[in-house]
């Protein structure tokens, strides 16, 4: 696929974006510039963590989902959603009490996908003993870090793990558990419900595999609030048979530590995309001792941390913790008949090769690569070195490389403009309408209502 | 293009910083992976050397369309016997070092293995001067 076309869900509304530049700012692979007074972002240059649109006061920055009612058009309606979602909900909430919730609304199965965990564990295993050249290994379970690995380390994309994430597991288990109760492909709906944009991109155009196996995504904010209209605090029915597979493994899975501590004897997990950026800097330039695994996650809190999380992840850590001591662990559940079923579901774990897809080149010529470093290093001599962003730019340096890829010009930047006028080297009305045209029209005059005035949330 | 790095004796904290650096440019020429992995693994070896052995230095790297020059020059007590020094294990370190995960002794013969041409010019007492080509 090329990058061009691979699926992002994240939008940014022109009528809501005040340009404040605070998405900008945050953005870990400086993927996003302001013109005309509004966000863009650069496609090849995101990772989908989501971090843009945890900053804007505005929220501007949206994602797109399914027609939830496109359910009904499938006899089994199946709704997957990772474990975590369970920790998001107040504790007088029972289990059985979602799940009712759920079939309310009008799924036909409920299904948690870290089930059955063993089987993704030990497929992983498998890998990890049969490859040790590409130590360590990285796990591909967060789509945001697969993606950056890809765009920004692509000298890693050899240590990432060939294996799929728990949700085609829960898919490919869902659909065998419903095929022999007689059900045909083609009667079953996959919905699943990510806390995240950046598992939306993976299961939407996966990295890896030829395609998607899930029908549906559903926000899990979007959920929650479905979800707590129709939950029934008095007695619910006893789900518990739709839980069969789940282990404290898999509720854990999705926590940070959740996979690390399952593999290799030295791991390691590390939360926080800056975290994990300052750390895949020293691996790539081999300054870290001998690891064997690596758990990376681009949430704070990994998953329960996720953009789409409604509630606090601390709070639904604990709960986590605490609802996973009241399961067996994964190697308890070896007998069961799913796992003994296991080897077709075995094999459809397994992912193809990840591809790297190096996004920081100035050209794809390296001659003119080096003609524009160059032309790039002596701009910056000329600029403030302030990293304002009045530019539109994340910093100075990122002004630069805009400019020497023709997308922006020196007066952009608002100091050296005033120098000019300063120098007499441009009219005051022409350096004007310059930061006109870069913040839009009417931006500077007084006006109590205009967009940006305050901003919501700070 | 070119570039200079100052390279400070004994401050660890600051040991990588050059091939940080030189490591995103070479991300912006479009090399090569593997070849951005090599570069960077010696010029860190050879920046951690100063730090580790030697008293102050200074790094020169040139880029050019298809090989990169990296110069790394230092104040200290130089090398007697380099011959010996870029053997696997010989180190000289001190314990206080060892104690921070460097001083393997692998740093000269990671510098060899990653680097197309490996000079070394050294006087005991002045200093040492590691000169290294990488081709792409
Ligand atoms: N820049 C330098 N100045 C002085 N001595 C050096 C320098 N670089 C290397 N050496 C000597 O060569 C030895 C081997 O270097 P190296 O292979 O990098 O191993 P290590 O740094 O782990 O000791 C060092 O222990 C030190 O005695
Ligand atoms: S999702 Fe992350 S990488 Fe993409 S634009 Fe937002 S902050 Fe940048
Ligand atoms: S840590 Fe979890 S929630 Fe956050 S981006 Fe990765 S997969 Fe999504
Ligand atoms: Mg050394």
């Amino acid at each position: 696929m090329s990058p061009s076309k691979r699926y992002h869900a994240l939008t940014i509304d022109e009528q809501k974006c005040i340009g404040c530049t605070h998405c900008m700012k945050v953005c870990p692979t400086e993927a996003i510039r302001v013109s005309n007074g509004l966000a863009e972002i650069r496609e090849d240059r995101c990772v989908d963590c989501g971090h843009c649109m945890r900053a804007c006061p505005v929220k501007a920055i949206y994602v797109e989902q399914d027609d939830l009612k496109k359910i009904q058009t499938f006899k089994y309606r199946v709704v997957l959603f990772p474990a975590v979602m369970i920790g998001q909900f107040p504790e007088k909430y029972t289990e059985d009490q979602i799940y009712a919730a759920l079939l309310k609304i009008g799924f036909t199965h409920v299904f948690e996908v870290e089930q059955p965990i063993g089987i993704l564990k030990s497929s992983i295993k498998d890998y990890c003993r049969k490859s040790p050249a590409n130590r360590p290994h990285i796990s591909t379970f967060c789509p945001a870090i697969v993606r950056l690995i890809q765009i920004r380390y692509p000298s890693l994309t050899e240590n990432l793990i060939r294996r799929k994430a728990p949700h085609d597991l829960g898919a490919h288990f869902a659909i065998s558990e419903l095929k022999k109760q007689g059900a045909k492909d083609e009667e079953i709906g996959l919905f699943y419900v990510t806390p995240c944009n950046a598992k939306i991109s993976s299961v939407k155009s996966p990295v890896g595999e030829k395609e998607s196996i899930v029908d549906g995504i559903i926000n899990m904010n979007d959920l929650y609030n479905r979800v707590m209209k129709a939950i029934d605090t008095k007695e619910a029915p006893d789900t518990s048979s739709q839980r069969q597979n789940l282990t404290r493994d898999g509720i854990l899975w999705s926590l940070t530590r959740g996979e690390a501590r399952h593999f290799g004897e030295r791991s390691m997990a590390i939360d926080g995309i800056h975290n994990v950026i300052r750390f895949l800097e020293r691996l790539e330039n081999e300054e870290v001792p001998d690891i064997d695994f690596l758990e990376l996650r681009a949430c704070d809190q990994s998953c329960a941390g996720g953009i789409m999380m409604t509630g606090n992840r601390f709070l639904t850590v604990e709960r986590l913790e605490h609802r996973a001591r009241r399961y067996a662990p994964a190697w308890k559940l070896q007998n069961t008949p799913a796992i003994k079923a296991s080897k077709e579901l075995k094999q459809k774990l397994i992912a193809d090769q990840i591809i790297s897809k190096p996004a920081f080149s100035l050209d794809p010529d390296r001659e003119r690569a080096l003609e524009k470093m160059n032309r790039a290093q002596r701009i910056i001599c000329f600029l403030p070195g302030i990293d304002c962003g009045a530019c539109g730019a994340p910093n100075c340096q990122a002004l630069a490389e805009d400019m020497v890829s023709g997308n922006a010009k020196m007066s952009d930047c608002v100091f050296l403009q005033q120098m000019w006028e300063n120098e007499g080297k441009i009219s005051t009305s022409k350096a004007f309408r310059n930061v006109e045209k870069k913040w839009g029209e009417l931006r500077f005059q007084a006006d109590c209502n205009k967009r940006g005035k305050r901003n919501e949330g700070f | 293009m070119n570039l200079e790095f100052n390279i400070e004796g004994g401050n660890f904290s600051r040991a990588g910083h050059a091939s940080s650096e030189v490591k995103k440019m070479l991300k912006q020429l479009g090399i090569d992976a593997r070849c951005i992995k090599s570069i960077v693994i010696a010029l860190y070896e050879g920046e951690v050397n100063v730090v580790a052995h030697a008293y102050e230095g200074r790094i020169l790297v040139k880029m050019e369309p298809h090989k990169i020059t990296t110069e790394i020059m230092d104040k200290g007590p130089g090398i007697a016997d380099i011959e010996l020094a870029m053997q696997e294990g010989y180190s000289t370190a001190s314990k206080a070092v060892r104690e921070m995960g460097f001083g393997a002794g692998m740093g000269l013969a990671n510098m060899k293995k990653n680097t197309d041409e490996l000079t070394i010019e050294s006087t005991v007492g002045e200093g040492t001067t590691v000169k290294m080509v990488n081709y792409f």
